[in-house]
């Protein structure tokens, strides 16, 4: 049995770490290593309580597990944690992706140390509570507080044109929360809590759901980001260091996905399904025109950034699609992207690092030098593209399968933009690895240095791992998957017969 | 304690009457002892302030009315008061520096203060219009002079004056609105008033109208907010943190009694009124502060978007308004100490600095500083987990029960605007280049920014406390 709350040990860990950080006083370079140190370690430390939460965890069971639940604000509204198939494997990759984007910053960032590791640690805290919230009001506080650390991550530690990206981040993600507020607000008021499992089985009219829907989208819309309000990513992924898009691109991307599986599709089966059709068009419009816009790019950052735009529309495709298969595959679809794009985004930091320029015309024949680097790029690069055996493939093919069953003219436009990824990922990857060493500048490119492989090769290792053998997050997810698509499916079928019967 | 005089209870009034006191005997040792005792008359006048919050808190529970209805002791108004009280004895705290100045030793200052403090309190305990305008004035008085305490100063003098000649205009508003509600209704007790007022004729609207045009005044909110600006930026720094605490939170106090006491029988007639306020003043606060390069000044036109907010529940006419309201003025005097504390402690070579370029990279030469700075700006931009957002939370929760969809639409999304200004000044401490080293803080307003920057930080800890008893004290309105 659990004797101790080990999710909100989980989720709290990396407060306690930068709390030690602030305390580890002084500004020299001993003071320095020692932030980092304590940063990893408590990153390390964080990941090895979560790996308890996967051991202890029932993936028969479909309803939340290591429930905690204790008195907060009074009249309905509680600090309720808990995990289910759903939340977990985002949890997990939250506190696995940390460990990286701390190595990552290792040499890359030499000032103000302390403060960029305390700032990466408490988002690590906001990030694992976003997902492991079971009430409204608590996942709000941790799903906004977030914007505060990356805010300054941004602001601090990015490029040339940093204030620009960072309010733009900001600005922009707020507008579309304090809408969702308002409906959170809605939701209170009718169903006289904000409990999430409770509000799940509470009736919600017809008018409120639509009204709630359109609230809350606009907030996960923006996270996503789905077109059209995409446009703050390739600015904050441009401007931020590498962690900080690693951070951007591998978890925060999923908040947005993980509040309309959470939210939009069990509180408003109706409404979700009255909108699935905008959901699809938006989303076959994201996987193509965001992958014609990648085709375009002259930076490396931007293309990835935009690429992720694409691969995210699959995810939401696959679970407006409100079947298993779609569902599923955008769980999955998540998890993996959070891993290739986050390792994406680390080989740009590599290469970065080197030359401190992101443009593609900068580099090429950078494999006469690097090969290592190039077998590495290569494979994230296929996943990227969604090669059969990557993990891109298994995400991509499950929401496609998903959406062909319910709509054929979306599945149909998605899937071109599979064979877009290919154009820009491989494009980008000639430019950049193949041809001749011509560039004076490339001559004294070094190979990846034992740090660097230490944050790519585990990943490579997960990327072909769960491309040849997806079962472990599948089977993680299922039984929740199968509730959630089954409520949603009963509700929707209720209101059919009910529309016929008159 | 049985205190009886010409029949009436006199132990609900007991605090005002000890502070009254005491503010007397404080001015007669200063007068007789000279300016030399300025720090003195200050300090005994915190402690005095202490004594009546104990004195406050410790009232026998639930209502009791004296003077004939004219006093209201209830728990609204004992948390209103505790509230009005702790503003003015830490803004007297924070003015020991102003005061040390061999040029300012004015012991008046304290009085002065005591003295707008005792108004507040019988503001926040009016039953009637007779006793609301008595305890108006008695505060707004002594506040036109504190305004233009730095006598040789120019902009500290036109301050006064400015606030002296609109202040005796609102004045005059509410005055001629009290007679026509007396007028129309016969009687000047709240409670006769509502029992009157149960539907509404032109001549009473007329007279709801001139009063809460005056109360609008005293709270800044748009319309009837251009002193502010000027106001904030001419007075002294202390005075100008007393300006944004204690006297707002007798202001909407009073405020919220007379609209859900006086008029519950008419709500739809206030509720227009004030819906149309409190969306002025959001947006106005907000846009209205963007342009802006002095922090007084700016502080001014966030203090005009926050009464909006505090407002906004107010307009719902409900009892999760008024606990609305009250939770957000506890966080709003909270946030706004802490602010003005941190202006406070921001001199370069003995002199203070005020404009928003002067905060340039403090995140490098005082990181603590700009720390407590910026979760305190988060925190009234409404971003969660600091206090602000719980704030906000509690107003348009109200808001929306109340079905008041658009003012709520409208709130959140001048937040967002809002949220731009108290960005850029983020901005300037993080993202920039240091302007220079900041004298040592003192040591008075490093305890206040410690004590009001950590409330802002951890509320979400203990908020539950807070919430139940603010619930407590807005259900004794009903």
């Amino acid at each position: 049995m659990i004797t101790w709350p080990i999710l909100s040990v989980t989720t709290f860990l990396p407060l306690v770490g930068a709390l030690i950080v602030y305390l580890s006083r002084g500004d020299d370079e001993a003071a320095r290593r020692n932030s980092r140190w304590i940063a990893l370690w408590t990153t390390l430390i964080t990941f090895a309580v979560s790996v308890i939460l996967v051991m202890r965890f029932d993936a028969g069971n479909p309803d939340f597990q290591f429930v905690e639940k204790a008195n907060w604000l009074a009249t309905g509204i509680t600090y309720h944690m808990g995990v289910d198939g759903i939340s977990l494997p985002l949890v997990i990759l939250t506190t696995a992706v940390m460990p990286f984007c701390i190595i990552a910053s290792w040499k890359a960032i030499t000032k103000r140390v302390r403060e960029y590791m305390m700032a990466f640690l408490i988002l690590e805290t906001l990030m694992i509570g976003t997902f492991s919230a079971l009430d409204l009001v608590l996942f709000y506080l941790f799903f906004e507080g977030g914007l505060i650390p990356m805010f300054l991550i941004i602001g601090v530690w990015g490029g040339p044109r940093r204030v620009y990206a960072s309010f733009k981040f900001f600005l922009y993600t707020l507008l579309g929360s304090v809408l969702m507020l308002l409906a959170i607000m809605a939701l209170y008021w009718n169903g006289g809590t904000t409990d999430i499992p409770t509000l799940m089985h509470t009736a919600v009219p017809r008018s409120l759901q639509t009204w709630a829907w359109l609230a809350f989208f606009a907030s996960f819309a923006v996270k996503m980001p789905m077109w059209p309000v995409h446009t703050w990513l390739p600015d904050a992924h441009v401007e931020a260091p590498t962690a900080g898009s690693v951070v951007l691109a591998a978890i925060m991307l999923k908040m947005g996905g993980y509040g309309f599986l959470r939210f939009s599709l069990p509180m408003f089966p109706l409404a979700s399904h009255d909108f699935a059709p905008l959901m699809f068009t938006l989303s076959a419009i994201a996987i193509v025109y965001t992958s014609l816009v990648a085709l375009m790019q002259e930076d490396m950052k931007k293309l990835i950034a935009y690429s992720s735009v694409a691969h995210m529309g699959f995810v939401t495709m696959g679970i407006f699609a409100g079947t298993m298969q779609g569902v599923a595959g955008g769980v999955f679809q998540m998890i993996s992207h959070g891993i290739v794009s986050g390792a994406l985004f680390l080989c740009v930091g590599v290469v970065y690092d080197r030359l401190h320029t992101r443009e593609i015309a900068a580099y090429g024949g950078l494999v006469n030098r690097m090969p290592l680097y190039a077998l590495t790029f290569m494979v994230f690069t296929m996943a990227n593209v969604g090669l059969p055996g990557t993990s891109g493939f298994v995400g991509e093919f499950m929401t496609l399968l998903g959406t062909f069953k319910v709509s054929i003219p979306t599945a149909f436009f998605a899937t071109f933009g599979v064979i877009l990824s290919a154009c820009y990922a491989l494009w980008l990857y000639r430019k950049v690895v193949f041809g001749a060493l011509v560039k004076p500048s490339l001559a004294s490119m070094k190979d990846l240095t034992f740090r660097e492989c230490l944050t790519l090769f585990p990943m490579i290792a997960l990327t072909i791992l769960f491309g040849v053998y997806p079962k472990p997050v599948l089977d993680m997810s299922a039984a929740s998957v199968q509730q959630l698509v089954n409520n949603y499916n009963t509700a929707v079928t209720a209101v059919k017969a009910a529309a016929l019967l008159q | 304690m049985n205190f009886v005089t010409a029949g009436y209870q006199l132990a609900p009034v007991l605090p005002e009457i000890v502070l009254a006191i005491g503010a007397m005997a404080l001015l007669m040792l200063g007068a007789y002892r000279g300016q030399g005792t300025t720090g003195a008359v200050t300090s005994l006048a915190v402690v005095l302030l202490v004594v009546v919050g104990v004195l406050e808190y410790m009232l026998p529970a639930g209502k009791q009315v004296t003077f004939g209805g004219s006093f209201i002791v209830d728990d609204f108004a004992r948390f209103m008061k505790i509230l009005a009280l702790i503003g003015s004895a830490v803004t007297l705290v924070l003015s020991t520096e102003f005061l040390s100045d061999p040029s300012r030793r004015i012991f008046e200052y304290a009085i002065l203060v005591l003295l707008s403090t005792l108004g507040m309190m019988v503001l926040i305990s009016a039953g009637d219009l007779i006793s609301l305008y008595l305890g108006l004035e008695l505060m707004s008085l002594a506040l036109y002079v504190v305004a233009a305490s730095n006598r040789d100063n120019a902009k500290s003098t036109e301050a006064g004056l400015k606030y002296f000649v609109l202040g005796a205009l609102s004045s005059g508003m509410l005055l001629y609105g009290a007679s026509l509600i007396y007028g129309f209704t016969g009687t000047v007790s709240f409670t006769g008033i509502a029992a009157v007022a149960t539907v509404s004729n032109v001549g009473l609207v007329f007279g709801l109208v001139f009063l809460l045009v005056g109360l609008c005044f005293k709270v800044s909110a748009v319309p009837f907010h251009m002193w502010t600006p000027d106001v904030y930026e001419g007075a002294p720094t202390p005075v100008t943190a007393f300006f944004a605490s204690a006297p707002k939170v007798a202001a909407l106090a009073v405020f919220t009694r007379v609209t859900l006491t006086a008029f519950p029988g008419i709500v739809s007639q206030w509720q227009q009124i004030l819906v149309f306020v409190s969306i002025a003043s959001m947006a106005l606060g907000s846009f209205a502060a963007i342009g802006q390069s002095n922090i007084k000044r700016l502080m001014a036109y966030s203090s005009i978007g926050h009464m909006g907010f505090a407002l906004v529940g107010l307009a719902s006419g409900t009892v999760e308004g008024a606990q609305g309201v009250l939770m957000y003025i506890v966080i709003y005097v909270a946030m706004t100490l802490g602010s003005f504390s941190i202006i406070l402690a921001m001199r370069r070579n003995g002199h203070a600095v005020e404009q928003i370029s002067d905060f340039a990279g403090l995140s490098r030469t005082n990181p603590l500083l700009a720390f407590m700075f910026a979760m305190l700006l988060f925190s009234l931009a409404g971003i969660p987990p600091l206090a602000g957002f719980f704030a906000k939370w509690y107003v348009f929760v109200a808001a929306i029960k109340a079905n008041l969809f658009t003012l709520a639409v409208v709130g959140v999304l001048t937040s967002v605007v809002g949220c731009y200004y108290y960005l850029s000044i983020v901005k300037t401490m993080y993202f920039e280049e240091p302007a220079g080293q900041v004298d040592p803080v003192r040591v008075e307003v490093k305890t206040v920014l410690a004590v009001f920057g950590l409330f802002n930080i951890l509320f979400a800890l203990f908020a539950g406390p807070v919430v139940s008893v603010a619930s407590a004290a807005a259900k004794s309105l009903f």
